[in-house]
């Protein structure tokens, strides 16, 4: 080997290396650099209509409206009449200062909103003005307009793209508006259509020379495209009435569809509320509100325990697992046994003592005995508990309890449908079925969304089968065809085990818990529920104000509704859940309410004080923990 | 001697002075691009920094006559008189000089600034060739080495209390000068291995680093010794000193980088190994001069139509990352070209080191190319994300006066020693 060889060889190898490595960056790579990304090149963007959204009967519930706002790119900006433009936007120096450095700070050769949706009246003078500032001009934008007050929860609002989200995204820029929450976040993709782009030339004093490469590349805004929602909107505003002063939430799906119909929480806002110079102040004030929680939607999101009605579900598979039949009778002795230890003992309200309770008179009256007794029996059918429970969980699943039911909206919970491995985990010793006896009065660790509710009962009146819920109908007027909403999903059941289910519960609004909320000429079905509930405060637990609940669905023959009501801290299901429920359907299948006076009287029942109460019992509780 | 007097241009090698001519005047115009604004065009306009480079160019020309009118002997004879005064002046510079981004290393003379560190390569190279030329030095002795290494690391030395550590770095380039001269590749073995352990013990951690590294030494023990079956004739003191000594490196650097850098040092590694993302901080310089080359394209966008070149968005671009100019506003096509004229240049002065008769003139040939190299390496990989950022500049082409006369003074030695060996004889 020649002395100079090592260094020549390397001088060729790092040459080589090199100049791939280029190669690599410039001609690979390179492809993807666009080049239009330049500071030579002057984008202007011409936002498009956002596509408006209607209800199901074709009434505006989202429409646009102009809004304009100054703009900023900071390296351009020099020789400022910092005072001038002060004075002509209505803001302080520092303000000047502290909104010019936010900008810098995003990026110094990119455009930033330096103030946000100026008031139209002052938006002529500016425009006339705003030339005399370098790097200043005004951006023609399009902000939402609600024509009613009403589903805020539901519409969902916009907001701005955060730097972060401008950073990573190709589309956005900072400040550009976003869909944030609901249908507006959900179908972001849809409604905001594409915005338009002009390239310019510019020359070095920043004058625009004229299109950059003749406009090739320029492209015409798309517009958005509207949506077809499934609610009803009167139903909802008039479901909104009657939650005033309570807190819950009300769902309502068409069983033959899965069409959400509407969808209360309460409290909720007024969606104009969140557009506009007033925004800031009000959604700071809104989403700081924790002890109304206005912006937690109480029909997708909370969770509670179904309570009554998941009796219902227990009496079905009871029915599918044959280890009862609608002739099985029980007795009931104020409670059920379960144990030879003293509290050991379910108590039951039935007030039928020591006759035979059968299925439908079970259902009516709400015997706990004789659904601790149907599940017991399920669990221990095969003799083996762990299999049993989980043959329970999954057809208890099949109703689409226990996971997220695959909606088009962005919020929801999974619930708690527990299996053997749930306990198993649980418990280090062995479990039985008496272990979690709660189950079966749907007290136990079983836990649902008022929307999962809602749909089961859906299933329930469709006698086996549901549709996944949803809340838009059509996008651009074609109805929607995604297969994920127009599949048949069968529950676990056989259809024939259900007439004598919903007997039982046209039972209740005839003779049992629901029977002062009966509406002339319509047959309702429906199962009442009184939910204990617990929060626990230094480790202790305190008891709450019971939750009404109340599922249902009309008429009894070829429904048209099915439906959720939950009323936090509201008692007795069949004092406030139960007429809310009767007014909603007499609302929909009659189109008007003729029982004035109970209308009335759920308009104005507040439950504010019982809330207040809470409060103070927490905030006492915690100023002893300070 | 009469020849010299009167035909010292037709000695010269036109060759290495045309390509000279092609990369500085092809740097000024990138320098042009990188500092013109939008207002300054004009060519001759002194206060900016391309016009300033033109000037710095000029006064490149009595630097070269100076250069070439010099007895190639004195350069012999007075270098160890250069060396020592390049010395006193890096010495100097610690206690008179200006600091400027953290660095003393320069001094002011009325406005204009000299920086000695890029004047002293230069010189140490002639010292050593001084040093090596001598009949009686013979590389193989210990002694000897340990007086090369003290003539190219004194220098180092005093560069590296300035702190200059991309400068530093440069003086490593001198040991492909002593393996030209005979020194074997085993200190280049273990030089590039200290960096590979180094750079993976950063990247994965101690633990991992040492486990492996040791079973992959013993594994190869084993071969060996299973080949040669002289297992038991091993050095042994040997091994177990090579075992210790390699596990308290490990052991070392990865202290050295959780508990005694600090943050700033440490995301220059991170960045390059992929370890932390990072586009605004300390990678920004970085992650700019690598879309400003990207989006050169082959063709590149042609002479000051770079728009990312001419929107300022590289920082320091007319300087350390000049390169980057190149890659816009030439594409694949002028930035390929860049690095080839960069070889053939190295090539050329390894075909004239290697014909030279005297042993002082190949020894510095092998000094100019060696420094020439790494420069390019150093710079250029930086540039283009292969290196860790190290700002050292880019020989004939980035913003400066020192460096450019510092590196057409080490190149016009050469030349000037190399015509002096056609009439030698």
């Amino acid at each position: 080997m020649k002395r100079s060889s090592l260094l020549i060889i390397l001088i060729l190898l790092i040459g080589i290396i090199y100049i791939g490595r280029l190669f690599h960056l410039q001609v690979i790579e390179g492809k993807t650099v666009n080049p239009i990304n330049s500071a030579t090149v002057k984008i202007e963007y011409d936002y498009p209509q956002r596509g408006y959204i209607y209800d199901r009967n074709g009434k505006l519930l989202v429409a646009n409206q102009l809004s304009y706002d100054v703009m900023v790119i900071p390296k351009e900006a020099k020789n400022i009449d910092t005072l001038h433009l002060c004075e002509l936007l209505k803001i302080s120096k520092e303000e000047y200062i502290r909104r010019f450095e936010k900008a810098e700070n995003y990026a110094r050769w990119l455009p930033s909103v330096f103030l946000k949706q100026v008031a139209k009246e002052d938006f002529a003078y500016l425009q006339e003005q705003l030339h005399k500032f370098k790097g200043f001009y005004i951006q023609r934008r399009i902000i939402r307009d609600y024509p009613i007050n009403s589903a805020a929860n539901i519409l969902g609002f916009l907001g701005e793209v955060n730097e972060l989200q401008a950073k990573e995204s190709d589309y956005y820029e900072n400040g550009e508006l976003i869909g944030k929450w609901g249908v507006e976040k959900y179908y972001e993709d849809e409604l905001r259509g594409v915005k338009g782009k002009k390239y310019f030339n510019r020359d070095n004093l920043n004058r625009i020379t004229g299109s950059y490469k003749n406009g090739e590349n320029d492209t015409l805004a798309v517009s958005g495209k509207d949506l077809t929602l499934t609610i009803d909107s009167e139903l909802q505003q008039y479901g909104e009435l009657l939650m005033s002063g309570k807190r819950g939430g009300i769902v309502v799906i068409e069983p033959s569809t899965g069409e959400i119909l509407t969808l209360v929480t309460a409290p909720s806002y007024n969606p104009n509320m969140m557009v506009g110079r007033k925004r800031s102040a009000f959604s700071q004030k809104l989403f700081s509100d924790t002890i109304n929680n206005p912006t937690f939607d109480r029909g997708l999101q909370g969770v509670y325990s179904p309570g009554s009605p998941f009796k219902i579900l227990n009496g079905l598979v009871g029915l599918q697992e044959n280890v009862i039949d609608e002739r099985t009778a029980v007795y009931c002795y104020g409670g059920y046994r379960y144990g030879k230890r003293k509290n050991e003992f379910m108590r039951c309200h039935c007030g039928i003592y020591g006759r035979p309770i059968r299925l439908k008179k079970a259902i009516a009256k709400s015997c706990n005995s004789y659904f601790a007794e149907v599940y017991r029996k399920i669990i221990n059918k095969s003799g083996d508990t762990k299999s049993g429970f989980d043959n329970w969980s999954s057809q208890i699943k099949s109703f689409g309890l226990g996971n997220y039911l695959g909606y088009d909206l962005p919020v929801g919970n999974k619930g708690l449908v527990p299996d053997a491995q749930f306990y198993d985990n649980r418990y280090s010793f062995g479990w039985r079925a008496t272990t979690n006896i709660s189950n079966a009065i749907g007290q136990g660790e079983i836990e649902t969304t008022p929307i999962q509710l809602a749909n089961a009962t859906a299933a329930i009146a469709n006698k086996g089968f549901y549709y996944t819920p949803h809340i838009v109908k059509g996008i651009d007027n074609k109805p929607i065809d995604n297969s994920k909403f127009v599949t048949k999903r069968l529950t676990s059941i056989n259809t024939e085990h259900f007439p004598t289910v919903i007997e039982a519960m046209h039972e209740v609004f005839k003779t049992g818990t629901g029977r002062f909320s009966q509406v002339k000429g319509i047959e309702i079905c429906g199962k009442t529920g009184t939910v204990e509930n617990f929060t626990r405060i230094n480790g202790e637990k305190v008891q709450l104000p019971d939750h009404s609940i109340l599922i249902a669905f009309a008429p009894k023959d070829n429904p048209k509704i099915a439906m959720a009501v939950f009323v936090e801290n509201g008692g007795f299901g069949s004092t406030i859940a139960a007429p809310i429920t009767s007014l909603m359907i007499e609302k929909y299948l009659n189109g008007e309410v003729k029982r004035k006076n109970i209308e009335e009287r759920m308009i104005n029942l507040s439950l504010k004080e019982t809330y207040d109460k809470q409060l103070v019992k927490l905030d006492s509780l915690e100023t002893i923990k300070e | 001697m009469r020849q010299l007097k009167n035909n010292i241009f037709e000695n010269l090698d036109w060759i290495t002075i045309l390509l000279y001519i092609l990369l500085v005047s092809f740097g000024w115009m990138n320098i042009y691009a990188a500092s013109s604004t939008d207002t300054d065009k004009e060519i001759l306009n002194f206060s900016t920094r391309y016009g300033k480079q033109m000037i710095f160019i000029c006064l490149t020309i009595p630097l070269i006559i100076f250069t070439l009118f010099l007895n190639s002997k004195f350069y012999e004879q007075f270098s160890s008189l250069l060396y020592i005064f390049s010395l006193v002046l890096l010495a100097g510079v610690l206690v008179f000089g200006k600091k400027i981004n953290g660095a003393t290393s320069w001094y002011n003379f009325g406005g204009i600034g000299l920086q000695p560190s890029e004047f002293s390569k230069a010189f140490t190279a002639l010292a050593l060739a001084k040093l090596m030329s001598d009949r009686q030095y013979n590389l193989k002795l210990i002694k000897n080495q340990i007086k090369a290494f003290i003539v190219i690391f004194l220098p180092a030395f005093f560069i590296a209390l300035q702190p200059d550590m991309g400068s530093v770095l440069i003086y490593f380039s001198f040991f492909f000068v002593l393996n030209r001269e005979g020194l074997t590749l085993k200190y280049f073995i273990l030089g590039v291995s200290t960096i590979v352990l180094f750079l993976l013990t950063i990247n994965y951690g101690t633990r991992i680093i040492l486990i492996s590294t040791i079973s992959i030494l013993t594994i190869v023990l084993f071969y060996i010794s299973y080949k040669n079956k002289q297992f038991i004739r091993f050095n042994w003191p040997v091994i177990v000193i090579g075992y210790i000594i390699t596990s308290l490196f490990i052991t070392a650097v990865g202290y050295t980088y959780t508990n005694i850098l600090e943050q700033h040092q440490k995301d220059r590694f991170d960045i390059l190994l992929g370890k932390i993302d990072d586009n605004s901080g300390i990678g920004y310089n970085s992650y700019q001069a690598e879309l400003t080359i990207k989006s050169g394209g082959f063709w590149g966008k042609g002479f000051l139509n770079g728009d990312r070149t001419q929107g300022n968005f590289v920082p320091e671009q007319d300087t350390d990352y000049i390169f980057s100019t190149v890659g816009e506003e030439w594409g694949f096509f002028g930035s390929s070209l860049v690095i080839l004229l960069f070889m053939i240049l190295l090539f050329r002065i390894i075909f004239l080191a290697e014909q030279q008769t005297n042993k002082f003139s190949r020894i510095y040939g092998y000094g100019v190319v060696s420094i020439l190299f790494f420069h390019v390496i150093v710079n250029v990989g930086m540039v283009i994300g292969l290196l860790p950022t190290i700002g050292i500049p880019l020989p004939f082409f980035s913003y400066g006066g020192s460096s450019l006369w510092g590196f057409t003074l080490l190149l016009f030695i050469f030349i000037r020693l190399d015509a002096h060996k056609k009439y030698d004889y």
